[in-house]
């Protein structure tokens, strides 16, 4: 949960690259971009094999990401993803790469998914000019275009009636995309998730939502945020179709999502998915998570989907070497990705003008 | 109210913790024997305590404030000794924290909801706007909705666009609402305890930069402050400087450098920002002839904009100068560039020396 740390200075204190130095754009990551249905590998374990990478490359990502944060080259707040990667991977994996996907502050791991190179995130972190938001974002409002990630929100319960928005445009234009929103069991609380919810359903909206239910909303158990234990319940109010299931399996998860987004794209119809998931690190980066035990941590920890994912190649015969390989090629894209925010300039002042609003305004 | 802080932070290069090592002594404090030091949260914690064990209809409630203690551990304490009927935690939901809040003053209680972020106030904005700060009025007079509302302003924590926010003249611009910024614990503890005596709903902001950096003696049991009263923190003859809160040490930190230059600032703690002491402020800047406002919320229809506005109606014949603004951009609050946006001594310096050259 978000308690103040002494802010660190110690990035902005260290010189800037030198100006001649070469910057690399993000876009010549070496990341896979998110494959699509028809351009994926075709064996099914191969395609595990490649949610696997996936997962890893999250987790990894996310690993580095606390410890630059002990470093002070991130500042102010980070929410990991770790334990919760099955979830955005399998999710993602359901959809067309030209289908939106939204989601609230705990964005990293869902944007990789969505295919955002490791290069632009981790500079966005280091808040740095090469980063997807230049810099100016930060940790919880990642937002690539090109791979329709419509960004992370820090105001929770806020994006969902933006992702009814998105759908809506996407039904008036008759594009055939479908959205996937991402939110947690805290935001069930508030109305920007009633508001959302009302207006898919009436609408008729090519919509998937998803409860990331990890159990916790901050230092908070659902049992004392929620007078109802099952999350789509919530559906029913609305006349809306619902599914609810544990994220344990990868590719379980990837098939539930793909029929709710099959009703999106084939019928124009919303869906409710609660998938109950578990995050083995604090609610944030300041978050000693003294609301659990460390016992009910290690249960959690046991069932690892990103484990099992792997014990079940190695069960399906793929070869050690390639999981190695596998495995070694993510450890080289991460550190690429921080190489690559280390060495990327900080964005100017200049900036702010022009980002705010699209001509000049400052007097 | 005296303060020591140490050397002028060149840009980014020291942490907030370094640079203020903030002893205050504020006015609240004289009188006492020996008193404890605390640092911001221990105040207002401490002023929480007190105004519960003084009065049964005071409750809590918001996310987190129960079993956590808050997300900055200002109800630390609260739920364990008051029980979780009197600190409530709630659902995420601040359009139902706060129109529950005032429901619970119309019955008569007064409740202290707490939002974990003034970003965060905008779902609970329009029952504070449509339904709190009309109440008094629309019954006649009837009925105040005494609630106290509390909640963590202002950047320097790195926390990007929404968790760096001031947004304080969105609420100094709704009629029936007080809003108050303490600077300092002593303050911070004897201006919650008024605002939670103060029949009016009041914003209570607190700084959170320097929720921990600001350490001071606080008087034990009651403080009895007025709201609406701003504290000369600082006596000068050159330049009137008005701020408030964290960038009240800032301020400082810029006249201890423009005293090196023979410039000499008086430095006004607002303190209470509505009702303004506008008495305070007139009766410097007739000293003075020069001001500054100093504000960390984007430039335009910020307060300092009300606050020209009205030296300008009372005192336009003293000025020297044209009063200026040194504020955040017109922009949302940046991650990065969080040593540019916010109006730190390095920029205030100048628009001091820029005014007492006029
Ligand atoms: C409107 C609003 N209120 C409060 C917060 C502070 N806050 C951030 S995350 C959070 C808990 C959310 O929990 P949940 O929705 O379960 O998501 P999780 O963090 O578990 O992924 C809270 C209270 C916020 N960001 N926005």
């Amino acid at each position: 949960m978000p308690q103040p740390t002494t802010p660190s200075h110690d990035s902005q204190s260290e010189a800037k690259p030198a100006a001649a130095s070469p910057t690399p754009t993000p876009g010549t990551s070496t990341a896979p971009s998110q494959l699509g249905p028809e351009t994926r590998p075709s064996g099914e374990l191969d395609h595990l094999a490649f949610l696997y990478r996936q997962m890893l490359l999250i987790r990894r990502i996310e690993e580095e990401c606390a410890r630059a944060y002990a470093e002070g080259k991130i500042g102010g707040f980070l929410h990991l993803y770790i334990g919760q990667e099955a979830v955005g991977v399998g999710a993602v994996a359901a959809l067309k790469p030209e289908d939106y996907v939204i989601t609230t502050y705990r964005d990293h791991g869902i944007a990789l998914a969505k295919g955002m190179p490791a290069r632009a995130i981790m500079a966005e972190l280091f808040g740095k000019a090469t980063g997807c938001s230049k810099g100016l974002g930060g940790s919880m409002h990642m937002f690539d275009r090109e791979h329709n990630m419509l960004g992370g929100y820090g105001i929770v319960g806020g994006h969902i009636p933006l992702a009814a928005g998105v759908a809506f445009a996407s039904k008036y234009r008759g594009d055939g995309k479908v959205t996937l929103c991402f939110f947690g069991e805290g935001a069930v609380s508030i109305g920007g998730f009633h508001e959302g919810l009302s207006l898919a359903a009436l609408w008729k909206l090519p919509i998937v939502f998803i409860c990331e239910n990890n159990e916790y909303s901050m230092g908070t158990p659902l049992s004392r945020s929620m007078s109802v234990e099952d999350v789509t319940t919530k559906a029913l109010g609305y006349g809306i179709d619902r599914d609810r299931f544990f994220a344990s399996d990868v590719l379980e998860v990837e098939q539930r999502i793909a029929e709710a987004v099959q009703r999106a794209r084939e019928q124009s119809l919303p869906t409710l998915v609660e998938i109950r998931t578990y995050r083995f690190r604090g609610h944030s980066m300041s978050d000693p998570a003294k609301y659990r035990t460390q016992a009910e941590l290690e249960e959690q920890k046991k069932k690892d989907p990103m484990h099992r994912a792997r014990a079940r190649l190695s069960a399906g015969g793929y070869a050690e070497t390639r999981l190695k390989a596998l495995e070694e090629d993510v450890e080289t894209e991460v550190a690429d990705a921080v190489k690559f925010a280390n060495e990327s300039p900080e964005p100017d002042a200049s900036l702010l003008e022009e980002t705010t609003y699209s001509g000049p305004f400052a007097y | 109210m005296r303060l020591k802080r140490g050397v002028l932070r060149r840009r980014g290069l020291v942490p907030m913790a370094h640079m203020i090592r903030l002893e205050s002594v504020s006015e609240a404090g004289t009188g006492a024997m020996t008193m404890p030091q605390m640092n911001m949260v221990q105040a207002i914690t401490d002023g929480l305590r007190h105004a519960m064990k003084r009065d049964e209809r005071v409750v809590i409630l918001g996310e987190d404030v129960g079993k956590v203690g808050g997300v900055f551990r200002v109800t630390q304490g609260l739920y364990e000794e008051f029980g979780d009927e009197r600190v409530i935690d709630t659902p995420l939901s601040e359009g139902g924290i706060m129109g529950c809040a005032i429901g619970m003053a119309l019955h008569g209680l007064v409740p202290i909801p707490e939002i974990q972020f003034a970003d965060f106030i905008y779902p609970a904005y329009d029952q504070i706007v449509s339904e709190l700060a009309k109440l008094r009025y629309r019954s006649g007079g009837e009925y105040s909705a005494k609630v106290v509302i509390r909640t963590p302003i202002g950047g320097g924590i790195r926390g990007g666009l929404y968790h760096s926010q001031s947004p304080e003249s969105l609420f100094i611009h709704v009629a029936g609402l007080k809003v108050v910024c303490p600077s300092n614990p002593a303050d911070a503890k004897g201006l919650l305890l008024a605002a939670i005596r103060d029949p009016d709903p009041v914003l209570f902001f607190e700084p959170k930069r320097i929720y921990r950096a600001a350490r001071g003696e606080v008087p034990e049991g009651e403080i009895t402050m007025e709201l609406g009263k701003a504290a000369v923190a600082r006596e000068g003859a050159h330049v009137t400087v008005i701020a408030w809160g964290a960038m009240l040490y800032e301020a400082f930190a810029a006249a201890d450098e423009a005293s090196k230059k023979g410039v000499e600032c008086e430095v006004i703690d607002l303190r209470t920002l509505w009702p303004v002491d506008i008495d305070t402020i007139v009766a410097s800047v007739k000293k003075t002839g020069r001001v500054v406002v100093v504000h960390e919320a984007p430039k335009t229809c910020g307060f300092g904009a009300e606050l020209v506005a009205l030296i300008n109606e009372k005192a336009f014949l003293h000025l020297e100068a044209p009063p200026v603004r040194v504020t955040g951009f017109d922009s949302p609050f940046p991650y990065t560039l969080e040593n540019d946006y916010l109006p730190l001594a390095h920029r205030i310096l100048p628009a001091v020396l820029r005014t007492a050259q006029f």
